[in-house]
């Protein structure tokens, strides 16, 4: 092969190219506009039936997790909570999958695809428990696996809990990229691909989305089983938006329609993603707003053509709550329940804490995933580096926490409130990235239908509200 | 500091982008450092620290920088401790 030229503007121009090469799959078959595709027909298309993911997990220890019900925060809820109030909370223990976290099963039909199509290894580009969930299912499948993670400030500071998905991924024997702040990371994942002709094992892919999907219908089947009916809500932590789309859709595929899903996320409004000095001011290093509105309000911003996790197509409910309230309900889960896990597992539990109080008691929410913990990613480790950051923590009022200054750690259950996020608001500003991307009046039918899919929502609205904004 | 001898595990270090070379969006405070990539692997000659090396990485890749540190550990720990957790859910035993 001839020396090509490595520059960031010369790989960055060949990504389509060198995505393609990657995947094994061509994305300009379902294009239908710089907007629209065919997003149904392109998740079909992955080849898998539901019953053969289950099938290639449990090749690879992943799934068929346990659903425990928290009989004693359910109890601490209902002693402050209304009259009848006080919704029984189930959490699905998602610790249990091989690498420890539910990012097991988005890797898994990834892996599977990258050794049915010859690839000699695969390559994610992640800071989160998805690296040591690809390199943990690469093992198994005997592939070569790279992980690029952006890991350390310019002071050469490294995020505790991001050193520890570092040690992870080399334990299961991954070569570990690992890189100062800046978004560039996907320059390095492009060169590394080109490099080495890996498979691109992109949390985005169908692949990834149809993997989450047997979460939705497992805890299902296990509600169903338990308590005779439907969960009335399930909370879903969200960031790039994977967890949310492929268990609403699990949800969708055991015939769920009345089930409310809600996502929820830390909020850190104010600090900059992509900020040298914001990096280790942050004591989430996922789950948070970050890449939770971002991503809900434009997901094709990601190292694939089309993204094939869209929350906004399913969610009902956003759910925003503070570093000190997750870090709170970490410590209950693990006194009250005898569960010791990690807490960005643990911020749909937070949210579920403020909607199991405002449910009936004959109501089920369950929390659809927990994530190991230990030295790096436990609360205590990250309470006391944000400290020598420069961050205060004290016990208090969880309303006064500003991100990256103040973690006020509630002190009582009844301090635990959340803040809800106006869903309206975020499909106006979808529809002003869709119009940055595509102008408004070159849109088609086609285009539309596909919006009022892509918000939840009809036609008529998102012709109604594309024309408030004009105004 | 003396020679790291061939075969040790190490950790390597490169420049991949100079301030000047970086994306064009990046805030102000990220944009004055350069993009900096850090591996390890098996040193493939003797060396000392601050070298250029080639090191072969678990997976076999030859990668190429400058020698940092042999025998890089991982020290991440649970923190120095955090009294505002220990009184969280003891409520009623108290």
């Amino acid at each position: 092969m001839s020396p090509r030229d490595t520059s960031y503007q010369a790989v960055v121009s060949r990504k389509n190219e060198i995505m393609k090469a990657a995947m094994g799959m061509d994305y300009e078959s379902f294009v239908q506009s710089p907007i629209a595709f065919d997003y149904e027909r392109m998740m079909r298309e992955t080849g898998y039936s539901h019953e053969d993911i289950v099938r290639i997990q449990r090749e690879t220890k992943v799934g068929d997790t346990p659903l425990f019900e928290l009989r004693n925060i359910t109890e601490a809820v209902r002693k402050t909570a209304g009259k009848g109030k006080g919704a029984r909370i189930f959490v699905k223990d998602e610790a249990a999958n091989a690498s420890g976290s539910f990012k097991a099963r988005r890797a898994s039909i990834s892996a599977y695809e990258a050794a049915k199509k010859g690839y000699k290894g695969i390559i994610a580009a992640t800071s989160g428990n998805y690296g040591a969930a690809v390199a943990s299912q690469a093992a198994q499948r005997g592939l070569k696996c790279i992980i690029v993670q952006e890991v350390f400030d310019s002071r050469g500071v490294c995020q505790p809990e991001i050193i520890e998905k570092s040690r992870a991924c080399e334990a299961y024997g991954a070569e570990v990229l690992r890189l100062s702040v800046g978004p560039e990371l996907f320059y390095v994942l492009l060169r590394t691909l080109e490099e080495t002709g890996f498979f691109n094992a992109s949390l985005y892919t169908p692949f990834g989305i149809r993997g989450v999907e047997t979460l939705g219908t497992e805890l299902v089947a296990q509600v169903r089983e338990r308590c005779g009916k439907d969960p009335d809500a399930v909370v879903i932590t969200h960031a790039g938006g994977g967890n949310l789309t492929g268990t609403a859709r699990g949800l969708g595929i055991a015939g769920c329609a009345n089930t409310r899903i809600v996502a929820c996320s830390v909020d850190l409004g104010g600090l900059h993603m992509a900020s040298d000095r914001d990096f280790n001011r942050k004591s989430f290093t996922t789950g948070h707003t970050g890449f939770g509105v971002p991503f809900a309000t434009w997901p094709d911003r990601v190292d694939v053509p089309r993204n094939a996790a869209r929350s906004l197509r399913y969610m009902d409910e956003y759910q925003l709550v503070t570093q000190g309230e997750v870090f709170y309900i970490t410590e209950l889960l693990t006194k009250l329940e005898g569960l010791e896990r990690g807490p960005a597992g643990n911020t749909s539990l937070t949210a579920a804490v403020t909607l199991a109080r405002q449910m009936g008691r004959d109501e089920i929410v369950v929390v659809q995933e927990t994530e190991y913990t230990g030295a790096g990613k436990h609360h205590n480790s990250q309470l006391s580096f944000a400290r020598e950051n420069g961050v205060e923590v004290r016990r208090g009022d969880p309303a006064d926490n500003v991100p990256g200054k103040a973690i006020v750690i509630p002190e009582v259950l009844d301090q635990v409130r959340g803040k809800v996020q106006d869903m309206g608001k975020l499909r106006l500003s979808y529809l002003r990235n869709a119009a940055k991307a595509h102008p408004v009046g070159l849109w088609t039918e086609g285009d539309y239908s596909f919006l009022a899919a892509d918000l939840k929502m009809d036609v008529a609205w998102v012709k109604k509200a594309i024309k408030e904004l004009d105004n | 500091m003396g020679l790291i001898a061939k075969g040790t595990w190490v950790e390597i270090e490169e420049t991949i982008l100079r301030p000047e070379e970086r994306a064009p969006t990046l805030p102000e405070d990220t944009r004055k450092t350069p993009l900096v990539m850090r591996v390890s692997g098996f040193l493939l000659e003797d060396a000392s620290i601050g070298d250029a090396v080639t090191v072969s990485t678990m997976i076999g890749r030859e990668l190429s920088g400058r020698l940092r540190v042999a025998n890089p550990s991982y020290s991440h720990s649970f923190g120095t401790i955090v009294p505002e957790l220990l009184t969280i859910g003891t409520e009623a035993a108290r």
